[in-house]
């Protein structure tokens, strides 16, 4: 604040009296993101309360999430492992296991461009950091993801044979996959940087919706497309078999698709896939970017939210 | 040290229609080369030039008319609004009091909503455990407090809120207008309330169009009109010249007698 009583101009000490303008600081952007993290209990709170008041009215409750995640991965694992002649042992994991990270990347795009517009009377009556908001989101996301891991372990246990099976094969000619082992843990620092990624991705998406109200109709007629184009229900080696060799641009489909190594972050080490430290070093450099635009976008627009929303 | 610090304060109010609200017609409206059509968006300056000081121990009444500027410049004031132009430094914990008719989950219940105001005010979850049925008793609401917010009148959403505020010890009280929306029985348990959290807590900043509650709870005054600080100064003279009357002229003897220091007041008036 005093920084520029340090450099007065001769005739101008008068003006120099002006206070400084610090709504676009760097340390109010970060001071919000650590203020919002201390307050934990509140953003905690605020993530189960969605829960619990979205599935209130169910006789389920929360376990309708359970419930409606593995109605769809059974129909989806059945009616895909019959169209591409694969082993159901391991498609149907495969496709369970992606689709229920895939929800998560889902629900925090969707839900992220909607953050702080849906948090409009909170943000208006009660002062708070933004990032509290993100956290929100983000915790009932995460909330959500942990119910569906209950059909990830039934899931498990019910084809534990087939996926601790050294040298298995999701689809017929595929890579033979290491089998599940211990190193199923790296899911955890994979969810973690996966998380980190979607922090990002609701902070920067969600001041911009703010201001430009059509973005997240725009997320959600892309997200269809990218659900189609990301390997989830099909595999990458179908596109081997199919192609041979040298798929070349094809292959590129797949690696220029950053959901693509988001999700293999998790599922990979989640059913015993063959894990490639190239998927870490490309969320991380992902993860580096998205933190810098939306810090850039914090810093500039953090004090407009509560007039745009 | 517990103090708000307002400088040259502009608050300007962006209008947006569909069209700007819109990032595909800003794009295309650029590329399609109506750049002349192209306007600024238009806003509505709810606050202009303020310079206002409030430090510890302060207890500041608003008036003026509607739409003036009062609850804008409180959200200034808890820092819900950054000025446009200008600075705002806030120092100390806010518990502000705002028009309860929306800002909360409608679907929560009573008890939930306690919970999550205090989680707000910056209590821990044991925090407000301890203090839910306290609160809960001082608002009368009974049964009401576990059916959602949205069954709620007014009257009812300002009784939780005053509950729960004056429950723990905030030191910047931002109270709007909205307060007064209370029964007359109730708007005394709560004065009394409030007098002593005043007395315990930083400052106060108090909106109001009842004259007896800001006799009771402020000292000095701000006038705003048009969103312009018309008039900053010792409750009664704000008072006097916004009303054109003595404030003290028409207050009920009760209210006078429970002021105490009138005595003398009223009986000057009696001169004049
Ligand atoms: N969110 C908003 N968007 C646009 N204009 C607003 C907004 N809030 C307040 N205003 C305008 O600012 C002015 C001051 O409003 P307000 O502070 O609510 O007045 P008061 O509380 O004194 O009645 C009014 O002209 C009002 O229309
Ligand atoms: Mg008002």
């Amino acid at each position: 604040m005093h920084a520029t009583s340090t450099v007065p101009a001769a005739g101008e000490s008068v003006a120099a009296e002006k206070p400084v303008p610090d709504r676009r600081s760097w340390n109010r952007a970060f001071a919000d993101i650590r203020d919002g993290v201390t307050q934990r209990e509140l953003w905690s709170h605020l993530g189960w309360q969605d829960i619990k008041q979205r599935y209130r009215r169910s006789v389920l409750g929360p376990l309708w999430i359970t419930m409606s995640m593995g109605v769809t991965a059974l129909g989806l694992g059945l009616l895909y492992s019959q169209l591409f002649g694969a082993p159901i042992g391991t498609f149907l994991p495969y496709i369970t296991t992606g689709f229920i990270v895939w929800q998560f990347i889902l629900g925090n795009l969707t839900e992220g461009t909607d953050t702080f517009i849906r948090n409009e009377g909170l943000i208006k009556h009660l002062p708070a950091p933004l990032s509290v908001y993100v956290l929100r989101t983000l915790w009932r996301q995460s909330i959500m993801f942990a119910h569906n891991m209950i059909i990830y372990v039934i899931v498990l246990a019910v084809f534990w044979g087939s996926l601790t099976k050294s040298g298995y094969v999701l689809t017929d000619n595929g890579v033979p996959q290491p089998g599940l082992g211990w190193s199923a843990l790296l899911a955890i620092p994979g969810f973690l940087l996966l998380a980190v990624n979607a922090g990002w991705v609701i902070l920067l998406f969600g001041i911009v919706s703010t201001r430009f109200r059509d973005i997240p109709q725009v997320i959600t007629s892309l997200i269809n497309l990218m659900f189609f184009m990301t390997p989830i229900v099909w595999t990458t080696d179908i596109l081997q078999n199919r192609f041979g060799e040298s798929a070349g641009w094809r292959d590129l489909v797949v690696e220029l698709n950053p959901l693509y190594h988001l999700l293999q972050l998790v599922r990979a080490p989640l059913i015993g896939n063959e894990q490639s430290w190239h998927h870490w070093v490309i969320s991380a450099g992902i993860a580096l970017v998205g933190w810098i635009l939306a810090l850039v976008v914090m810093r500039n627009y953090r004090s407009r939210v509560s007039y745009w929303v | 040290m517990t103090s708000i610090e307002v400088r040259n304060a502009y608050v300007d109010f962006p209008i947006f229609d569909a069209k700007s609200r819109s990032l595909k017609k800003k794009v295309l409206g650029k590329v399609g080369g109506r750049i002349g059509t192209e306007s600024k968006v238009p806003v509505i300056e709810a606050l202009h030039d303020i310079t206002l000081s409030v430090r510890s121990g302060d207890r500041v009444g608003l008036v003026g008319h509607n739409g003036a500027g009062k609850s804008t410049l409180l959200r200034l004031l808890s820092g819900i609004y950054e000025p446009t132009r200008g600075t705002a430094l806030i120092d100390g914990r806010v518990a502000p009091v705002f028009d309860l008719g929306v800002g909360m989950d409608q679907e929560i219940s009573g008890y939930e909503n306690i919970m999550v105001r205090g989680l707000y005010l910056g209590m821990t979850r044991k925090q407000m455990e301890k203090r839910v049925d306290d609160i809960a008793e001082f608002t009368e609401l009974g049964d009401y407090l576990s059916m959602p917010l949205r069954t709620y009148s007014t009257g009812m959403r300002v009784r939780l809120a005053l509950g729960v505020v004056t429950s723990i010890d905030p030191e910047i009280l931002l109270l709007d207008e909205g307060i007064g929306a209370v029964d007359a029985r109730f708007l005394n348990k709560a004065r009394d309330r409030l007098v002593d959290l005043v007395k315990r807590s930083g400052l106060l900043v108090f909106a109001s169009h009842q004259d007896d509650l800001l006799l009771e709870l402020c000292t000095s005054a701000v006038w705003m009109d048009e969103g312009r600080m018309k008039m900053h100064g010792s409750l009664r003279e704000v008072l006097k010249a916004y009303k054109g009357k003595d404030p003290y002229e028409n207050i009920s003897p009760q209210t006078a007698a429970r002021l105490g220091v009138e005595k003398p007041v009223s009986a000057s008036k009696g001169g004049e």
